[in-house]
């Protein structure tokens, strides 16, 4: 690959980043990654999984204060009858995308560098689902009749109403749940079988023996896994699609102007992959100086990661940019004065920092620079990932507070007990299980790795050896 | 095979009643049938002799000894041959089937544990009393000593909501807020409960013995150094008992203080006529009405019933020609915003002073004698206005059938004017009655007062009993020093509702009983008499103030039956039985109303001219005050120093301060400024701003020495310069929920300054009070309070949520209501159009008659199980009422129009909510009502959301939880109680429609229009809701019934839908309003405005 000089001089050959430092072996591969899971864990993990703990606590307590008093708790009221609480949810369905992604859609183009990172992206989609399904149950009023969402048969003779998009969110979440967990297991069935075999303690060969399913490696194994795998790419990819669509109609399908819109459901999507690499990134930078990993995450990924975000950054922006406009050019009043309001209300400094994260800084990466440097990539996927809770909190939260009659207007602001359900998510729930998969499991694939390993014949092998 | 008669089992004499074979014929026919199928295969001369043989085989034994003789082997536990092993051995299904059966039962009987509760029926059935029908009993509240006539609905013995009675001239079927929530004061739990003596609780038989005692020797002094002291009292029953006390006792004394009486109206009254006289009106007859600070149509005795007359007047529902001459025109000057104001033609804002001035310049202007003519005349308004002069002219078109009315809160001067314009009108006899007074011995309470406290101090007094919860310790003016005076009294009895300010400095307080649980009378304020009847035992032995009194006689063994009873003995007259039950019956005592004769008020012909000295008098005090205030119209303004002027009001919800511990009452939006459970100092912004305060700033006022720590709140048409402190906060001893909240007024409140303090002066505080208002929140932003109203008021315009015009435009545009509307077609909808076969139900709201008075938001509370929430929960927004009333201010923040629009359930055809709910808990019905189905609620809250008219609300918290058993009697046993996690809302009083389609059912009959009515709808005193059948002569199965009224309002060019553009097809819709104003006056504006321009 070769680029030009735009000056006309002459062409200088830049050597493209590769997805595999150079010198590796299936050997050093599956040595390096395994010896994570076999070492001793480093210091600093049981200080960060400590630290992680405690925020799990702290949720802990604000979910039991929550079932002792009742959702009164919270900052919400009428006329914002949803807060913190579906803001969380968005935000965490949204992260939950970019993994399916990168296993499922880019797998089936064939997008080697994505080998390095699927594993731990599907790891975070889990987890991130995981934090998301939490929350439409704590949420309710009673949450626990939340099974009566479920269609099931029952004496009351009754089912739930389907033209409601929540039931329509059930089925959404609860199959790109399933689906997620699937694909993952099914994954890294090859892995556990290595594991297996090199596990030095016994509880930890039975454990991986048991969870490996009885994986021998044989070439039959080899093609029955590789066209499970293939399979379940193949019924992940509409998910990636159809989840956040679903969940924008939660909001379209409703009347409240801010909601009721046509351009949720691909505006949603991007902002959802968006935020998604935005959270990879922030996961996988640290991790990556933290485990010396900087041979199998190259500089090749931290780029590619870059240019997706760039580019679902622009779509979302153009979301941000196309609402305004529809606003204005319906010359309908409702919704005019939402978006004014929205821009110039008590809420301006919410939107206008949403502009400032999700739509001006992301366009740093425009920067070869920029993208080269881990700290810069960090800084802005945390702008990312803190713009779109500020995206969904804006859109549930600021059109609610002022809708349509004048008289029913107030305003709301999240309490304490909100900010300890939130933060403990993020710091708690979700960092907790992300903790305990890169200390138990191999978070990156090893046998796909090994692909990529000279020799093995696979395209990413052999520009790797290029 | 001989067996034992009780066999294996099944005949185990643990059940000896239970008859043999008790199982199903199917089963025992079979059984049977079995038997005589096994005889017939039998071949052979075997024969039977008798029963007893055929008895004896085994077969039917065993289908004798058994209960379920097919099943019973199932449970042989020991068998004794291999065949009975076979046949007999448990199955293994049935085993599981029973075991599991039997866990599931356990299991549920154990998943929630039942209260235990004793179930005792009645051994005899009450007469009339069908269990779960209520009963409705008349009866009569009293608000300042004024009864209004109501009906109590009881349940099982337990009065649960008040309506009002239809046949009481006070009532004519509506109420107040008071009224309404007077059941909550039954049950409050913070009542007084026991007999105090010294603060601790005593018994009754010591009191007893110590009155009896005292009583013994005062009878022998004569009564001397005997005081007693109560509210204004109208009871018939009482004027007899201080009768006999005043002969029995010569030298005791009665002494009156209403704190929120009509103090000035008896002053006004003596000036005018020499002695006092009571003023009624019938706005009925009224085409012009002028009111100087007068709330006319929300407060005073009369409001309930000058509302309706007022509201009868300005029904417009078409178009025609003579609308303007059909309809009343009201201005109203007042220099705070009321109810009446609202509902106004023309608001005209100005000072007290100013608008006495201008009440001067119209008496002038129409050529009152005495004040027009000579040079000398000190008329302040030498140059009369553009509004008093339209003013002038309008009435003298319509003398005789205009009215002016200067309320309680303006001078004794100004009201003496403002009768002797109703005189130079000839509107006396026509719209203005005179009367004697209606209160028994009217005195000047203020001077009655201050007779006491001088006695008291000098030590003349050596026994005090207040009677009916009166607070003087609390109420009194402050210049008095009441409880000062208090000290020098030998002994102190104090009877009341609450162990109250008062009774803290007491020796004995003794529990009075509520009104409902009281043998009494009271007389309303065109002087109808009517009884008061328990609806209940008294819940603590409360005593009423009759019985109290009886006991100061002697009469120990007397109840307040027997009393009530004796005093009417020889004026019912005839026979007296017949006459009782009737007037019980009926809740108004025949023959005692305004109309002459035996028992009624006197009606005195048309009072004496008000002598021209007398007027001359009044116009030069006022010129005084207004000189003192600074006020010349005659020069330009703005005036060189403006003084503060702080007016006293009775609070809109808590009245005098008597109904604080009352939570309905005190989380009651306020008219107006939608505050609750505080009052504030209400500002004008343009002396908001020239003062530069803080939004919800604290202030100290200072009045003659005197201070107080308040805070202000800013409020669109308040006068300049002038503030406005509400009475009956800051109490201190006044339960839970009532002490401690706003600010005491009476602090300030002096006894010759009883409603206006001409100057008083104002600090700011670097602090801000945090108040709970309904509307307008500006919790987020401090600094912009008023800029949330206006953006409110622009925003209800371009949403034209109000839709309103003046009868001129009206006529120009008759479909105006409409003019901006995009209501969508009817096939605009994704689901199919739903067919109303039967009911269908539909609600109208005229807007041109409510005055946002607030009775139908407590009648629903106390109709549906509204609960509470506190000042906390108001806060974030989370009140629960059902129906709210909407306040819109609009045009200039100084001179708004102000808009009152009651909001419940739209009951929307194409409801938002109901889509998206997913369990289906909020569903609709064939008769267009959204129902809620609250156990079914798992409270997502979407709903709510997508609800534009937010009219849901959500149960954040336990707010039905009743901290006490009592309080849980107030519920209307018709309606769920809403756990938390529940949405809940309007259903149109469903409960009341299932009533009466229960009775239509049963009776044959269709509905009757006037036997179902909504709780708004009942209690509205201008009949501004109506509600009812939308299918009834016209289309579906009732197309053969009459017309509801609810069609007819409907039919009106001015109905309109809220918010219909969005296809949610609204039930319930709103009656535009249409203002009569006087074209020479176009724009509503104040005469100061034109007086600048």
């Amino acid at each position: 690959m070769a680029t030009l000089d735009l000056e006309g001089r002459q062409p200088v050959y830049v050597p493209p980043p590769v997805v595999l430092a150079p010198g590796h072996t299936p050997e050093t591969v599956t040595r390096k990654i395994s010896s994570i899971i076999i070492a001793k864990a480093p210091r600093w993990w049981y200080v960060a999984f400590g630290i992680s703990f405690c925020f799990l606590m702290m949720f802990l307590t604000a979910v039991t204060w929550l079932f002792v008093r009742g959702v009164g708790i919270w900052g919400i009221n009428i006329p914002a009858g949803w807060g913190f609480a579906i803001v969380n949810f968005v935000w965490w369905i949204g992260i939950g995308h970019a993994g399916t992604l990168i296993s499922a859609i880019l797998l089936l183009l064939r997008q080697d560098w994505r080998t390095s990172i699927n594993r731990f992206a599907e790891a975070m989609t889990l987890c991130a689902v995981a934090c998301a399904g939490l929350f439409p149950v704590l949420h309710l009023g009673r949450p626990w009749l939340a099974y009566w969402l479920i269609p099931y048969p029952n004496t009351m003779g009754l089912w739930p109403q389907f033209r409601s998009p929540l039931i329509w969110d059930v089925f959404a979440v609860s199959t790109y749940a399933t689906v997620s967990l699937i694909f993952w297991y099914v994954g890294m069935v090859p892995d556990l079988g290595t594991m297996r075999d090199r596990a030095p303690g016994k509880v930890s060969r039975i454990v991986f023996g048991v969870l490996s399913l009885g994986w021998r490696g044989s070439t039959r194994h080899w093609h029955n896994y590789e066209s499970a795998y293939l399979l379940l790419a193949g019924l992940a990819t509409p998910l990636v699609l159809s989840v956040h669509t679903v969940v924008s109609f939660d909001f379209a399908i409703g009347i409240v102007p801010g909601w009721h819109s046509t351009i949720f459901p691909p505006y949603f999507v991007a902002g959802a992959i968006f935020d998604g690499f935005a959270m990879v990134l922030t996961l996988v930078l640290p991790l990556r100086a933290a485990f010396g990993l900087h041979d199998f995450i190259t500089a090749r990924h931290l780029h590619a990661m870059g240019k997706v975000m760039l580019a679902t950054g622009l779509v979302v922006f153009y979301g941000y940019l196309i609402e305004i406009f529809f606003a204005w050019y319906s010359a309908n009043h409702d919704e005019w004065f939402m978006m004014k309001n929205r821009m110039t209300g008590p809420y301006w400094f919410v939107w206008a920092a949403l502009i400032l994260c999700n739509g001006l800084i992301p366009q740093l990466l425009w920067s070869w620079k920029v993208r080269s440097s881990p700290l810069a990539l960090f800084l802005i996927s945390m702008s990312i990932n803190i713009g779109m809770w500020l995206e969904r909190f804006v859109i549930v939260i600021v059109s609610l507070t002022r809708d349509f009659l004048p008289s029913s207007w107030a305003p709301y602001r999240g309490t304490i007990w909100d900010w300890m359900t939130y933060l403990g998510t993020v710091g708690g729930v979700f960092l907790c299980l992300m903790f305990l998969f890169v200390r138990f499991l191999p978070m990156i694939s090893m046998s796909e790795m090994r692909t990529l390993t000279p020799g093995s014949g696979s395209h990413g092998a052999q520009e790797a050896a290029s | 095979m001989a067996k034992s008669p009780k066999g294996k089992c099944g005949a185990k004499p643990s059940r000896p009643a239970t008859p043999a074979t008790p199982a199903t014929p199917a089963n025992n026919a079979v059984d049977v049938e079995a038997l005589r199928r096994r005889f017939a295969e039998r071949r052979g001369p075997e024969l039977w002799r008798s029963l007893d043989e055929l008895a004896g085989t085994p077969e039917f034994e065993e289908l004798l000894h058994r209960e379920f003789p097919r099943h019973a082997s199932e449970w042989v536990d020991t068998p004794k041959t291999p065949a009975e092993l076979d046949a007999s051995a448990v199955s293994r299904r049935a085993f599981l089937q029973l075991a599991g059966a039997s866990l599931a039962l356990a299991g549920m009987t154990g998943c929630t544990r039942q209260p235990l509760e004793k179930i005792v029926p009645y051994v005899r059935q009450p007469e009339q009393l069908i269990p779960g029908r209520p009963l409705f009993f008349a009866t009569t509240l009293t608000l300042s000593g004024y009864g209004t006539g109501v009906l109590a609905e009881s349940h099982e013995g337990r009065p649960t909501k008040i309506e009002g009675n239809p046949d009481h001239p006070a009532s004519l079927g509506s109420t107040d807020i008071f009224a309404q929530a007077a059941v909550l004061d039954l049950y409050d739990p913070a009542r007084s409960q026991q007999i105090l003596h010294l603060g601790r609780v005593a018994t009754s038989s010591a009191f007893l013995t110590e009155i009896t005692a005292l009583m013994a020797a005062k009878e022998a002094r004569q009564g001397e150094g005997m005081r007693l002291l109560t509210g204004a009292v109208t009871s018939p029953t009482f004027a007899a008992q201080i009768e006999e006390l005043a002969k029995r006792f010569p030298k005791a004394r009665w002494h009156r203080w209403e704190a929120a009486g009509s103090h000035h109206q008896r002053a006004a009254a003596r000036l005018a006529f020499g002695k006092p006289l009571d003023c009624r009106y019938d706005l009925s007859r009224a085409d012009v009405i002028v009111t100087f600070d007068a709330d006319l149509l929300a407060s005073g005795p009369g409001a309930v019933v000058y509302a309706r007359q007022f509201a009868d007047r300005r029904r417009v529902r078409e178009n025609s020609s003579d609308l303007a001459t059909k309809m009343n025109r009201l201005y109203a000057v007042e220099s705070t915003p009321t109810s009446t104001g609202t509902v106004a033609d023309h608001r005209l804002r100005l000072p007290p002073a100013e608008l006495e001035a201008f009440l001067a310049a119209l008496a002038g202007g129409l050529g009152v004698a005495g004040l027009a003519d000579g040079p000398g005349t000190p008329n302040p308004m030498a140059r009369p206005t553009e509004a008093v002069d339209a003013i002038a002219e309008d009435l003298k078109a319509h003398a005789g059938s205009s009215l002016v009315v200067a309320g309680e809160f303006t001078s004794p001067a100004a009201q003496l004017l403002a009768h002797a314009l109703n005189q130079a009108l000839g509107n006396v006899g026509k719209t203005v009655f005179y009367s004697d007074p209606v209160e028994v011995d009217p005195v000047d309470h203020r001077q009655s007062l201050a007779e006491l406290v001088r006695d008291m101090r000098a030590g003349q007094v050596d026994l005090l009993v207040m009677l009916g919860g009166v607070n003087p310790v609390f109420t009194a003016p402050a210049d008095l020093e009441f409880a000062e005076a208090l000290k020098k009294v030998a002994l102190l009895v104090h009877h009341g509702l609450y162990e109250d300010e008062t009774a803290a400095y007491c020796h004995w307080h003794l529990p009075a009983a509520h009104a409902l649980e009281s043998w009494g009378d009271a007389r309303a304020f065109d002087g109808t008499a009517s009884f008061c009847q328990p609806l209940i035992e008294p819940l603590y032995d409360g005593k009423t103030a009759h019985e109290v009194l009886a006991l100061l006689l002697g009469h120990t063994a007397s109840t307040g039956y027997e009393l009530v009873r004796a005093a009417w003995a020889e004026k019912l007259g005839g026979d007296f039985e017949a006459a009782f039950r009737k007037a019980l019956h009926d809740g108004v005592i025949a023959g005692t109303g305004p109309a002459p004769a035996a028992g009624a008020v006197a009606v005195p012909a048309a009072p004496p001219p008000i002598a021209g000295a007398a007027l001359t008098q009044a116009a030069a005090e006022i010129a005084a005050a207004a000189a003192a205030a600074g006020v010349s119209l005659v020069a330009p303004h703005p005036r060189p120093a403006p003084r503060l002027a702080l007016s006293f009001r009775p609070d809109p919800t808590i009245h005098d301060g008597s109904y604080a511990a009352n939570v309905w009452l005190q989380e009651l939006p306020k008219p107006l400024t939608k505050l609750t459970w505080d009052n504030a100092v209400l500002i004008s912004p343009a002396t908001f701003q020239r003062l530069r305060l803080e939004v919800n700033g604290k202030v100290e006022i200072e009045v003659a020495g005197r201070k107080l720590l308040a805070a202000v709140w800013v409020l669109p048409g308040q006068a300049d310069d002038t503030l406005t402190l509400s009475l009956g906060y800051g109490r201190r001893r006044a339960g839970e929920n009532g002490s401690g909240r706003g600010f005491n007024a009476y602090v300030l409140r002096t006894a010759d300054a009883l409603w206006l303090a001409p100057a008083a002066s104002l600090r700011a505080k670097d602090d801000v009070y945090v108040f709970a208002c309904t509307q307008n929140h500006h919790l987020l932003e401090w600094k912009t309070g008023i800029k949330e109203d206006i953006l409110a008021g622009k925003e209800e315009q371009e949403r034209n949520v109000v839709r309103t015009a003046t009868v001129a435009e009206f006529g120009r545009d008759p479909e105006f209501a409409h003019a901006r509307s995009e209501a969508p077609p009817r096939g605009l909808t994704l689901y199919p159009n739903r067919e109303y076969k039967g009911h269908s139900w539909g609600m109208a709201i005229d807007l041109n008659v409510c005055t946002g008075c607030s009775a139908c938001v407590v009648a629903c509370q106390a109709e549906n199980n509204v609960p509470v929430v506190g000042k906390e929960q108001v806060l974030k927004h989370r009140e629960m009422h059902w129906i709210r009333i909407d306040r819109y201010f609009t045009g200039s923040i100084d001179e708004p129009q102000i808009h009152n629009q009651p909001v419940p359930c739209m009951q929307c055809e194409n409801a938002p909510c109901e889509v998206v709910c997913p369990v289906g808990a909020t569903s609709h019905s064939d008769e267009g009502l959204n129902d809620m189905t609250y156990n079914r609620c798992v409270g997502t809250r979407y709903c709510s959301n997508n609800c534009p008219y937010k009219v849901r609300r959500f149960n954040f918290l336990r707010y039905s939880d009743p901290s006490s058993p009592l309080i849980a009697m107030v519920q209307n046993p018709d309606v769920t109680v809403r756990m938390h996690g529940v949405m809940e809302k309007c259903t149109y009083c469903v409960q009341r429609i299932e009533h009466a389609k229960i009775d239509s059912k049963v009776t044959g009959q269709p509905i009757q229009e006037r036997s179902l009515k909504t709780a708004c709808q009942q209690a509205c005193p201008t009949q501004a809701i109506v509600f009812g059948d939308l299918n009834a002569g016209k289309s579906g199965e009732l197309a053969a019934q009459p017309p509801w009224e609810v069609a007819k309002w409907k039919a009106s060019p001015l109905n309109y839908g809220l918010l219909e553009e969005l296809n949610t097809r609204p039930r319930t819709t709103y009656l535009a309003k249409v203002t009569n104003p006087n074209p020479r006056l176009a724009a509503p504006a104040s005469a100061r405005t034109e007086e600048r321009t």
